[in-house]
């Protein structure tokens, strides 16, 4: 059996046992972490098994499901996959771990049934990577939204209808439109090869000497669907209500990992697919992208609310990977795959430290809050960390994907990158600006210095702070510590990541190039 | 014992985590592991120096860093006679710093991670002046950029060092700007971004591309180094603690820009634009700097302004050329040795005055700090130029350099330079007066927070470094210039010093001409200051030159008009326009893709039955799509 598969079948089955334990959070809790970390120590071997420099798509398995349109269940996985794998898997425990710091869950909801859902999140979102046959991609992408939806909508904060409705017609229409047009690469393959089929190297084969005006077509399709997942302005709206409703663990796992699936979409089947079309749109996407790094960022400048903020970061950081992606030189695509990684450990990081910030406060607004580093100086350097990293300053695991992005995109695109380069000091902007207001300066803010003084008595009083608010316990720091590792970790020393994507990325900028 | 270098890089580094990572439980030793460590760097340093022939350059390669494809970033160090300047530069004057900041955060509860910030600090610095390609430098320039930012912002309870912290980071990210584009010029260029292999295929390249490289790189260094038009940062970073000051923001940090130029030399040989545009630079802000520094009354603020003036002198002279980049690095050291002894000097003077920075409530402390008098009293002499202390030596051979400049360009630097002695004899001896001479006006004043001040000597942690400093402010510059030793031991790394044939002056009339200048000013200020009496307060009614000066030369206004203000109204709009533009005209789309605005409402009200009904119509689609495929 391959481990991919078991990947994906260990959370599912996870799920079904949790959902059983809804009567008690507490076992139930253990059960999911215990699960979402084996699931992890599953990401060892395939790693290990993992050869950079063999198969285009490795540890493959498959099953017929429809024999009639020629679909199957298949799975398998490349460089760029297998990160995107490995960082699920390792955030997902990480916000079980955190949970009961960074969220309180609505009246009458069970952590078993949000844990379980969790864990059936996790199994779609790896099956959604490791898929390598275009329909069942497709049922995956729309499906992934299904517990999404729930997550939203049964746990969020106060507008989570909104926001879970909104969330999916987005994602679902693109969905669709995607449809349409692997339907149509569908009927290519069949015209061409007398049989139709989904399999994707099959499609990539045919699909790829498809005429420049199908190929144009089809490849909005997948476009704006890829467009809306991984948001790029104007289609990002989503975002912001979506992140700003949703528990931080689900924002954890949608702004970390979800989104991703819309900028991989780019590079597992955008790119090989409609090659042509690639280039021949290529200047669209780079203005989307260095619009939405300028717009992101200044957007993310103007919130008042944290977890918005968030989303805004996000958005600009999806406009460096869709450049890199468009830019089409190996430096650039590989430093866009490893964004993909880097982002999700910065941003996953910076969330979770939003999440406990907020509910040791009880406020997501930012002008709540002040001087909080005198009373928790951990949290503060923890919020600091994060927000180095989402700057990409070097020696941070941001930098280097950013750097590679950028110094890649000057030799074909330097207009773009040197607008995108702005996006270098606004990012300091608004990081720096997020610290300062909630942790430099005199102790202040309703969150901290309420009038009712808050549950318990007078911590800090020598720093003014009135409410009890603890600094991170050794538990919590403990869950963060392995993102920090990563952080420091994958800036000094990105090898053995590099070395992971660059022959996938390889592969993915000769389709393009070679036309 | 070169092949080892990176121990250098490693104690501090180490230190800083230990401190940081470690947290409480390093309390009881911290300042003394983080004074050990940097002593450590500069034992390591002193013995390469004794050991090591560094006629040529060693690139110690230690692992790749960033390998993908074209692209192979090493990280790697570059041993040679500038880096080796550096080195022992940083660590030296950072052990004195060290040493003498356990004295000065005696009372600070954060001491241990004052201490690791500090390591981080010179760790920093280290990659910086030792990376052996532009990548490795720039790691260096924004680790020192974020060291700097914690340490601006030490005292957190202060809105404005939070302010100025982040004002400090965003300006140098603004020159980071600049060296990132020249980084990534240079790879599209020639496809390398190491010192050895840009330096070999530099001169392949078109005059434009060079120039741009250099002006790109102008830019970088402009944001670290102070220099207009980023130098409003450098004044504001004096909220830090003052060995910080010393250390970071006179010494080292704030020179790497001079640094950046200098180990470009083989870029800016092949672009008499670019060193003509860091020449003009450089003469403009020494003016600049020279000119506000005369209208501050807070003595950071003075020493800071002097600053960013000195910088511009080291600027001007690496602006030359092959006719001053020793040079500029000569007054680099200098200044090193008399700015860091004239800040920790300031910083003796706040210890003993509850930490007051304002000099029209000081006075006649000569009396009260003997040896902060004596050390600082040096420090001054060498930084007017005073004849055969250190600043005489590395200014004058600076000024004459420029006055060696081609036709207009010899008068104009030249004439510039020498202006700039004479304002600062003015400043400083303004400085000096105020502080240590006249009426004792403390006396009638009380500190801001209601304490009486109660002027007394630093202790021995504080003074010994002091010490040191001034006899360095005294001697190095006599030292370096002996038969040329610093220009002849450079010449590996940044060429032979050309000189002029001839000068716009006689050769033999530049450095009276200059000291007689520095005196005037000095005289100047002791007319004003020392004659009369300082009054406290400040006055008011003052001349538009002074009025100008005090407000920095409008340089902050003009930054507030051209970059905050729009910046501001930029984003209000921007938010307005994703609330009700962006977002309404897709919900409007999405309403009209539905049929109708309450349609939408419908659905976002979120009932169920809704969500199913669109559910239903997308496997409608689905189903209708797939019966179309089967047809065609």
């Amino acid at each position: 059996m391959s481990w991919l598969l078991a990947l994906i079948l260990l959370p599912l089955a996870g799920a079904l046992a949790v959902a059983g334990l809804r009567s008690n959070d507490r076992l139930a809790t253990l059960t999911a972490l215990g699960v979402s970390i084996a699931n992890l120590a599953l990401v060892v071997p395939l790693w290990i098994a993992y050869d950079p420099g063999g198969e285009r798509i490795q540890q493959t398995w498959s099953m017929d499901w429809i024999p009639a349109f020629g679909v199957h269940v298949s799975f398998g996985t490349d460089g760029i996959a297998l990160l995107m794998i490995a960082v699920i898997a390792l955030l997902v425990p990480i916000v079980i771990g955190a949970l009961s710091s960074t969220d309180r869950l609505p009246e009458g909801r069970t952590a078993g049934g949000f844990l379980s859902l969790i864990l059936l999140q996790e199994a779609l979102t790896i099956a959604v990577f490791a898929a390598t046959d275009v329909f069942l991609f497709y049922v995956l992408f729309e499906i992934m939204l299904i517990p999404m939806y729930f997550l939203i909508g049964y746990y969020g904060g106060a507008r989570r209808q909104y926001a879970a409705v909104k969330f999916f017609l987005y994602s679902f229409l693109g969905g669709l439109i995607m449809l349409a047009s692997a339907i149509g690469a569908y009927s290519i393959a069949s015209d061409e090869l007398g049989e139709g089929t989904f399999d994707w190297a099959t499609l990539v084969a045919v699909v790829s000497d498809a005429p420049t005006t199908t190929q144009i077509w089809l490849f909005l399709g997948f476009f704006l669907a890829f467009a809306i997942k991984a948001p790029l302005v104007p289609f990002h709206t989503w975002l912001p209500d979506a992140a700003g409703q949703a528990p931080i663990a689900v924002t954890v796992l949608l702004v970390g990992v979800l989104d991703k699936v819309g900028t991989f979409g780019f590079l597992r089947y955008s790119l090989p697919m409609f090659p042509e079309a690639s280039q021949e749109l290529a200047p669209l996407v780079l203005v989307l992208a260095v619009v939405g790094v300028i717009y992101g960022s200044i957007l993310a400048a103007g919130q008042q609310d944290m977890k918005r903020f968030v989303a805004y970061v996000s958005i600009a950081h999806f406009g460096f990977i869709a450049l890199g992606i468009f830019a089409f030189t190996t430096q650039a695509m590989v430093g866009s795959a490893t964004y993909m990684l880097n982002h999700s450990i910065a941003t996953g990081m910076l969330i979770l430290v939003v999440g406990i910030v907020a509910t040791r406060g009880g406020s997501t607004r930012i002008s709540d809050y002040g001087g909080m580093a005198r009373v928790t100086p951990i949290l503060g350097a923890m919020l600091l960390i994060a927000g180095l990293s989402t700057l990409s300053l070097p020696g941070t695991n941001s930098f280097i994907s950013e750097f590679l992005v950028l110094l890649g995109s000057f030799g074909t695109r330097p207009v773009y990158t040197i607008i995108a380069t702005v996006g270098m000091v606004l990012a300091a902007m608004y990081v720096l600006w997020l610290y300062q207001r909630i942790m430099t300066g005199p102790v202040r803010g309703d969150a901290l210095v309420g009038a009712g003084g808050g549950p318990g008595t007078a911590v800090a009083p020598e720093v003014g702070a009135k409410k009890a608010i603890r600094d991170l316990s050794t538990k919590e720091i403990a869950v963060l510590a392995p993102l920090v590792v990563l952080v420091l970790g994958l800036g000094f020393y990105p090898k053995p990541v590099l070395d992971t994507v660059t022959p996938s990325v390889e592969a993915t900028l000769s389709a393009v190039q070679e036309r | 014992m070169i092949a080892s270098s990176w121990l250098l890089v490693a104690f501090p580094a180490l230190g800083a985590l230990i401190l940081l990572v470690g947290g409480r439980r390093t309390d009881a030793w911290g300042h003394l592991l983080g004074c050990a460590t940097v002593i450590a760097s500069f034992g390591y340093a002193v013995a390469m120096f004794v050991s090591s022939s560094l006629a040529e350059a060693t690139d110690v390669a230690l692992y790749s860093w960033i390998p993908v494809d074209a692209l192979q970033v090493e990280f790697g160090l570059r041993i040679d006679p500038l880096s080796m300047t550096f080195v022992l530069l940083i660590t030296g004057v950072g052990a004195l710093i060290h040493v003498y900041s356990i004295g000065y955060m005696a009372d600070d509860a954060g001491r241990r991670r004052f201490f690791g910030y500090l390591n981080l600090f010179v760790a920093s610095m280290l990659v910086l002046v030792l990376g052996n390609s532009f990548v490795t430098l720039y790691l260096g320039w924004e680790g020192v950029g974020l060291a700097s930012y914690l340490l601006i912002g030490w005292y957190t309870g202060r809105p404005s060092a939070a302010t100025a912290a982040k004002k400090a980071f965003l300006m140098n990210r603004v020159g980071d700007v600049g060296l990132a584009l020249a980084i990534f010029l240079m790879f599209s260029e020639i496809g390398s971004t190491s010192y050895a292999a840009v330096f070999a295929g530099i001169g392949d390249l078109s005059p434009a591309v060079i120039t741009a490289i250099a002006l790109l790189l102008l830019l970088g260094a402009c944001g670290k180094s102070g220099q207009f038009p980023l130098q409003a940062w450098l004044p504001d970073a004096m909220e830090g603690p003052t060995p910080v000051s010393a250390l970071i923001h006179a010494a080292t940090m704030v020179t790497a820009g001079v640094y950046l130029v200098a180990r470009a030399a083989p870029i800016y040989n092949l672009t008499e634009t670019g060193r003509l545009l860091v020449t003009i630079v450089g003469a403009f802000t020494l003016l600049l700097g020279a000119i506000i520094g005369c209208a501050y009354d807070d003595i950071k603020k003075v020493l800071a302004y002097s600053t960013v003036s000195q910088i511009g002198y080291m600027m001007l002279a690496v602006g030359l050329g092959p006719f001053g980049y020793a040079l500029g690095i000569m007054h680099l050291l200098t200044h090193g040795f008399f700015k860091a002894g004239l800040f920790l000097g300031a910083g003796s003077v706040m210890h003993g005055m509850n930490d007051e920075v304002d000099m029209r409530k000081f006075g006649g402390l000569y009396k009260r700090m003997p040896i902060t008098f004596a050390t600082f009293g040096l420090g001054y002499l060498a930084l007017i130029g005073f004849p055969f202390l250190s600043g005489f030596y590395s200014k004058d051979a600076i000024i004459e350099a420029a006055f060696g400049s081609e036709g207009w360009q010899g008068w104009v630097f030249g004439g510039a330079a020498m202006l700039g002695a004479g304002i600062t004899g003015f400043y400083m001896t303004r400085l000096v007066l105020m502080t240590f001479f006249g009426k004792e006006r403390w006396r009638e004043l009380k500190s801001a927070d209601g304490r009486e001040f109660h002027p007394h000597e630093s202790p021995p942690v504080m003074t010994v470094p002091m010490i040191v400093l001034a006899v360095g402010s005294v001697g190095a510059g006599f030292f370096f210039a002996l038969g040329d030793r610093l220009v002849e031991f450079l010449a590996p790394s940044v060429g032979a010093l050309s000189e002029a044939e001839h000068t716009a002056l006689p050769h033999a009339l530049i450095p009276w001409l200059t000291v007689g200048l520095s005196l005037f000013g000095a005289l100047v200020a002791w007319l004003i200051f020392g004659r009369r009496d300082v009054p406290v307060e400040r006055p008011q009614n003052v001349s538009p030159v002074t009025r100008a000066a005090r407000n920095d030369l409008y340089g902050n206004a003009l930054n507030e008009a051209l970059v905050a203000t729009p910046g501001l109204w930029t984003t209000r709009f921007a938010v307005y326009l994703d609330n009700k533009g962006v977002d309404g005209a897709v919900n409007g789309l999405a309403a009209a893709l539905g049929g109708s605005s309450g349609r939408l409402r419908r659905l976002q009200t979120g009932f169920v039955r809704s969500y199913a009904l669109s559910m239903l119509g997308g496997s409608f689609l689905i189903v209708a799509a797939l019966l179309m495929v089967r047809f065609s």
